[in-house]
């Protein structure tokens, strides 16, 4: 950079004077200011959905969009870090888990408690807590958590990393479903407050969003990606790799701990087989079919996949035509998404969005 | 004593063979395939007539023994193949991670596929029941079918080792797993090189299938699921890529296994497959490129 600087007519000399460094250095916020759009269309998006919900006042549909509010920030939370490092992380979910059971052992009714899960500790069979303080407290334990298995696991990178994450998951899974005094092992915990108004889990999907917007753009963020894309200039322009990825793995942890505190909020119920395999994938492949590398690829992918699923479950229902019901025979759904999902990725390998953000101006690729 | 060492080896067999699958693969396309566990679960439901019963319809698992074992290994090369056609020759040259997704999808299809034609209940069947029965090798009592998972392993292994060796294809397909692009170049052909690695996976996933049929007496859709996490976790413990390594790590995994249920105090057993995990993260910290890393895996600058 520095020898291309008309300061520097001999290009030896690598300091700048501050005159030149001012000139090039872009106005503050200038960053912020030009990307803010993204996350506020995305909140608008959202937000739009939120009022035709309680709009129609349906409430199995009203359940399905809290589904979609909760899909959308385990999805922002996957992209926080593997979007952003591109290592592919299956572990994710496992702080999903810890973030669920935090938020039942917080708010059960006590008496309960005291019955079904006798080996907790005292303060927290004692305690009762509102939900938003308990979801507060699920996502500091499952970001301290990150932190204490990203020191270890953000040393490996490629595959090595993606396996590591995997036999995080795997081992939470494993001591969440046999710990039975504290978890009650691999039978449903109940009990837990079930909270129906959309608004909540509204407001966390958007502050996440933020969150999300916040880390791209900020100094941690801007060098993860470089890293990403060129992994050895990075390192030579003095970037810690590993430093960087824990950052975005900490926060991703955080977010994900959020979610799975809401996750517990929304159903009521929770089992550790609600956070393994399966919610892996769905997530992953929300994310993957939207764009990995992008903000607005996550959240529309949450929405596009699961207007998808909903849609073929209403067939499988079955649809009046002319006086017949015509449905899809039952497993045919599941399959059907399948194929819908490998079509997509074939005809578009880099996610719907690939690596653009929604802007009101022309797609900038970044 | 006896016991915990065949214990071992047996299941590490599986896990061996699983990596295998999973690694050959691998070496060629560079596509981590999770599909390979709902392969698995195909072959050994191809033996059944499509029903919803719990009871099974035995269909083509009534052939002889010498008829059966070729019938299921050719379903599983066949699916194995059938997905490379369809599926994954759209996906060469894209990036691993929307690969592996794609592979999970087509996994789920196949999986649900199942579901619509067999329920999800497992089935019982009985194969070759002969198989079961124990036999004393000095002093331990074991059932002939460990003993013979075992030989079969060694003697697919050897097989391996000698196709891959000797044999033209093989040669291509090492040459294909070192460096795609030249081996493209010095005239070896993509697509049958690819294809006869998706039809050894399939067959090998064929063989998983009818190990595990005969060992637990039922037919279920997750079977596979169980032994791909272990081969899948092996494949990357032996270095991705490299064959040998995935087939050592599937040993050690399954010794480890058998081992620490052995050692750990009654208390910690239910958690055994935590310190399984625990291990593998371990071995990840000091040997990232695997126990065996193979050649051309290497990151370059």
């Amino acid at each position: 950079m520095s020898t291309s600087s008309p300061a520097n007519t001999t290009a030896l000399d690598p300091i700048l004077s501050a005159d030149a460094i001012a000139a090039r250095k872009p106005a503050r916020f200038a960053l912020a200011g030009k990307s803010i759009v993204t996350p506020i269309l995305l909140v608008l998006i959202l937000l739009a959905i939120a009022v035709v919900t309680t709009m129609i006042g349906s409430k199995p549909f009203n359940q399905v969009i809290i589904d979609l509010f909760v899909r959308v920030i385990l999805v922002v939370g996957l992209y926080v870090f593997i979007g952003n490092s591109g290592v592919m992380s299956f572990g994710q979910i496992g702080f999903t888990c810890l973030g669920a059971y935090v938020a039942a052992w917080l708010t059960i009714n006590p008496v309960m408690k005291k019955m079904s899960l006798p080996g907790l500790p005292d303060f927290i069979l004692k305690a009762k807590m509102e939900y938003w303080q308990a979801a507060i407290f699920a996502t500091i334990f499952a970001a301290v958590a990150a932190l204490i298995f990203g020191r270890i696991l953000m040393r490996l990178s490629g595959i090595a990393a993606s396996i590591a994450t995997f036999a995080m998951l795997a081992m939470i899974n494993t001591i969440y479903s046999n710990w039975d005094r504290v978890t009650g092992a691999t039978s449903s915990v109940v009990g837990i407050p079930i909270v129906r108004s959309i608004w909540p889990y509204f407001t966390a999907a958007g502050i996440v969003i933020f969150i999300a917007w916040l880390h791209a753009i900020s100094r941690s963020g801007l060098a993860l990606r470089a890293a990403r894309d060129e992994p050895t200039a990075a390192a030579a322009s003095g970037i810690d790799i590993p430093k960087e990825r824990l950052v975005a793995f900490v926060i991703s942890g955080a977010i994900m701990g959020a979610g799975g505190a809401l996750t517990a909020h929304s159903i009521g119920v929770v089992t550790p087989d609600n956070f393994y395999l399966s919610l892996t994938f769905v997530t992953l492949s929300m994310l993957v079919v939207g764009g990995m590398g992008s903000l607005t690829g996550s959240v529309l992918g949450v929405v596009i996949l699961s207007a998808l699923i909903q849609a073929l479950r209403f067939l499988e229902a079955g649809v009046p035509v002319g006086g017949s019901m015509l449905a899809l025979p039952k497993g045919l759904q599941e399959i059907a998404l399948g194929i819908i999902m490998i079509v997509i990725l074939a005809l578009r390998p880099s996610g719907l969005f690939g690596n653009r953000e929604l802007t009101l101006t022309r797609n900038r690729s970044e | 004593m006896l016991q915990i060492v065949f214990d071992a080896l047996s299941l590490g067999s599986l896990y061996a063979l699983g990596a295998l699958g999973i690694a050959l693969i691998f070496g060629v396309m560079r596509l981590v395939n999770f599909a390979h566990g709902d392969v698995i679960a195909f072959s050994i439901f191809a033996l059944l007539w499509p029903s919803t019963d719990a009871m099974a319809i035995v269909f083509a698992g009534n052939l002889p023994w010498f008829l059966l074992i070729p019938f299921v290994l050719a379903v599983g090369a066949g699916l194995s193949v059938l997905c490379e056609i369809v599926v994954f020759r759209r996906f060469r040259n894209t990036n691993p991670a929307t690969m592996m997704i794609a592979s999970f999808a087509l996994g789920f299809v196949i999986r649900y596929f199942l579901l619509m034609l067999y329920s999800s209940r497992p089935k019982s069947i009985s194969l070759l029941p002969i198989l079961s029965q124990p036999v004393e090798i000095l002093g331990a009592r074991l059932p002939l079918l460990q003993l013979i998972t075992i030989i079969v392993t060694i003697a697919i292994l050897f097989g391996l080792v000698i196709f891959l060796r000797r044999t033209r294809f093989g040669l291509e397909m090492r040459a294909a797993a070192e460096n795609f692009s030249m081996a493209r170049m010095l005239g070896v052909r993509a697509n049958r090189v690819i294809m006869g690695a998706f039809a050894l996976s399939g067959a090998l996933a064929g063989a998983i299938a009818l190990i595990f049929g005969i060992q637990t007496g039922t037919a279920d859709i997750q079977m596979g699921a169980a032994v791909m996490l272990m081969a899948f976790i092996s494949t990357v413990i032996g270095g991705l890529g490299s064959l040998a390594g995935a087939v050592l790590a599937g040993f050690l995994l399954g010794a480890a296994s058998v081992v620490m249920q052995v050692i750990l105090p009654v208390d910690a057993r239910p958690f055994r497959d935590a310190f399984v995990y625990g291990a593998v993260i371990l071995v990840l910290l000091f040997r990232p490129q695997g126990l065996i890393a193979a050649r051309g895996t290497k990151e370059r600058v």
